[in-house]
């Protein structure tokens, strides 16, 4: 296992699903410890009743059907499927419509999707997944990317309410990746994937939603924000120690 | 399930995940992923055997340099002199040997640590003028520093067809880089690059002059692109993914969510907005 998890630290990103297959295939033992270490690229169903789609993940499943946000259905149709309590449902929704607002401001464009479940300390998880597509066949508005995916997961343990506040903790991961292909640079790929926590204590006179909102939207401007400046950073700075760039381009002598 | 899948993956299939596993191995890493892979297949027969298959591809394929005799070389450990046949003939050597001399002085201009040689791809039997030969240069420089959590390599093939009824030579690049960071992620650079261009067939020392000229100047500007690529990742690029601040500019207004979610209530119930 640890071996395992080894490999994929060093696996192109881009290639998450295809190492991940292999591993299971191999260790079939560990599957369900795989599944849930290993970070994957988020897939997406269709909820026909709303004509909108949701994403998938381990905190929805139950058997082999997936629960959908907005009819609270499960896909496909599932009898005794878990459900939240109807308390949680209200927020769960309350949080969809809220998150759907978020992330179009920060995406132009993607699906989100939110999931609560009541945990086993008298506390609640939620998980918020953000999608988008930024290839400029998908959602890209600037139309530069040959190929952009972003996948973020937020997972976000909410403890019991103590005289008015109470602990957050949140895991959150950003898969990406991103090509761009053109004749005079030929083809720049760069992908990556990264996960951090935080941990808070926070009043909840503004409510759960707030408290978990605004993390929630500091952790990604971080984590945008390290791969943008730090992580590409490296690997850019790796580049001009490989082969500098000089500073005059030697011209040729017309022959 | 998972039963019916591990009774169904044969040896053959083991060994190829495990060559897959070896070859997408990040520059300089391959050692590490090895190591690895052993645990994991579980078979050392199986293990040694898609080593074996991989580790030539994968050395070949990142222009591994291997260290002559006089020094210690871990890659190779035979090295016997080539056969009078095997050598280009005297006229193609001219070229190549004059071609050699001025890449290197490129590289070690260029190139903090890069290795160099110059190969005859074709025509190495070619005694004199009337007919056409082709050189092979072959760059590659590495760098591992896994105590900064960072690995990389650039490597570049160029082929230069010496056309002799055209009286031009043909160049063709391919040039490639990686660079893997992995403090606390994992995050992959991967580029490609081919270009082309001639020049006028001259004489051995001329034509090497003009050829590493040419590969100066691709390899200067291809590195000035991919500069250009980062910098426009944070503006541009970057923000087809996600944008540093929403489309308002400034963060966005959780305390005021009750409110947001009301008038959407009533923008739903007036059937007004989309």
């Amino acid at each position: 296992m640890e071996a395992a998890m080894g490999l994929m630290r060093r696996m192109p990103p881009k290639h998450t699903e295809t190492s991940l297959s292999a591993l299971l295939s191999l260790l079939p033992q560990h599957s369900s410890d795989l599944l849930s270490q290993v970070d994957q690229p988020l897939q997406v169903l269709c909820d026909m009743e709303y004509g909108k789609e949701f994403i998938l993940c381990e905190y929805n499943r139950d058997a082999d059907s997936y629960r959908s946000p907005w009819s609270n259905k499960y896909h496909p149709p599932l009898e005794d499927g878990s459900l939240p309590s109807l308390e949680l449902r209200k927020l769960e929704v309350e949080a969809n419509d809220i998150f759907a607002i978020y992330r179009d401001q920060y995406y132009e464009g993607g699906i989100s999707s939110v999931y609560m479940w009541e945990d086993d300390n008298e506390g609640f998880v939620g998980c918020f997944l953000i999608k988008k597509d930024g290839s400029k066949t998908g959602q890209g508005r600037r139309g530069y990317l040959q190929e952009g995916a972003w996948d973020a997961i937020h997972v976000i343990e909410v403890g019991p309410e103590e005289e008015g506040t109470a602990h957050y903790r949140l895991t959150s991961t950003v898969m990406l990746s991103l090509t761009t292909d053109n004749e005079s640079s030929g083809t720049f790929s760069l992908s990556g994937s990264i996960r951090r926590q935080m941990n808070m204590h926070l009043s909840t006179e503004e409510g759960h939603l707030c408290n978990m909102g605004r993390m929630i939207e500091e952790m990604e401007s971080k984590l945008r924000n390290s791969l943008d400046q730090v992580y590409f950073g490296k690997t850019k700075e790796m580049l001009c120690t490989l082969r500098p760039p000089s500073e005059v381009v030697m011209r040729l002598p017309d022959s | 399930m998972a039963d019916e899948e591990e009774a169904e993956l044969s040896e053959k299939q083991k060994k190829e995940i495990a060559k897959w596993f070896l070859l997408n191995s990040p520059p300089g890493e391959i050692q590490f992923v090895a190591k690895d892979v052993k645990a994991v297949i579980n078979d050392d027969v199986l293990y040694e055997e898609a080593a074996s298959e991989a580790f030539p591809i994968y050395n070949k394929s990142h222009l591994i340099s291997i260290e002559m005799p006089g020094r210690i070389g871990d890659v190779c450990t035979e090295v016997r002199p080539a056969l009078d046949d095997e050598l280009p003939s005297a006229y193609v050597e001219e070229f190549r040997c004059a071609l050699d001399a001025e890449i290197l002085k490129y590289v070690g201009e260029a190139y903090p640590k890069g290795v160099c040689s110059v190969y005859c791809g074709n025509g190495k039997d070619v005694e004199g003028p009337g007919f056409d030969f082709e050189l092979v240069v072959v760059i590659s420089a590495a760098r591992h520093s896994p105590q900064n959590f960072c690995n990389g390599s650039w490597r570049s093939v160029w082929s230069i067809e010496f056309k002799d009824e055209i009286q031009m030579l043909e160049l063709k690049g391919k040039l490639q880089v990686g660079a893997h960071y992995f403090e606390e992620g994992n995050v992959q650079l991967d580029a490609k690059h081919e270009c082309k261009d001639t020049t006028i067939f001259q004489s051995s020392e001329d034509s090497a002059i003009a050829i590493s000229n040419i590969i100066r100047q691709h390899e200067t500007e291809y590195i000035t692109s991919l500069e250009a690529s980062y910098s426009n990742l944070p503006d541009t690029t970057f923000k087809d993914l996600r944008r540093k601040l929403p489309v308002t500019r400034t963060l966005f207004p959780w305390q005021n969510t009750l409110q947001f979610s009301l008038t959407r209530d009533i923008t739903k119930e007036l059937g007004i907005g989309k």
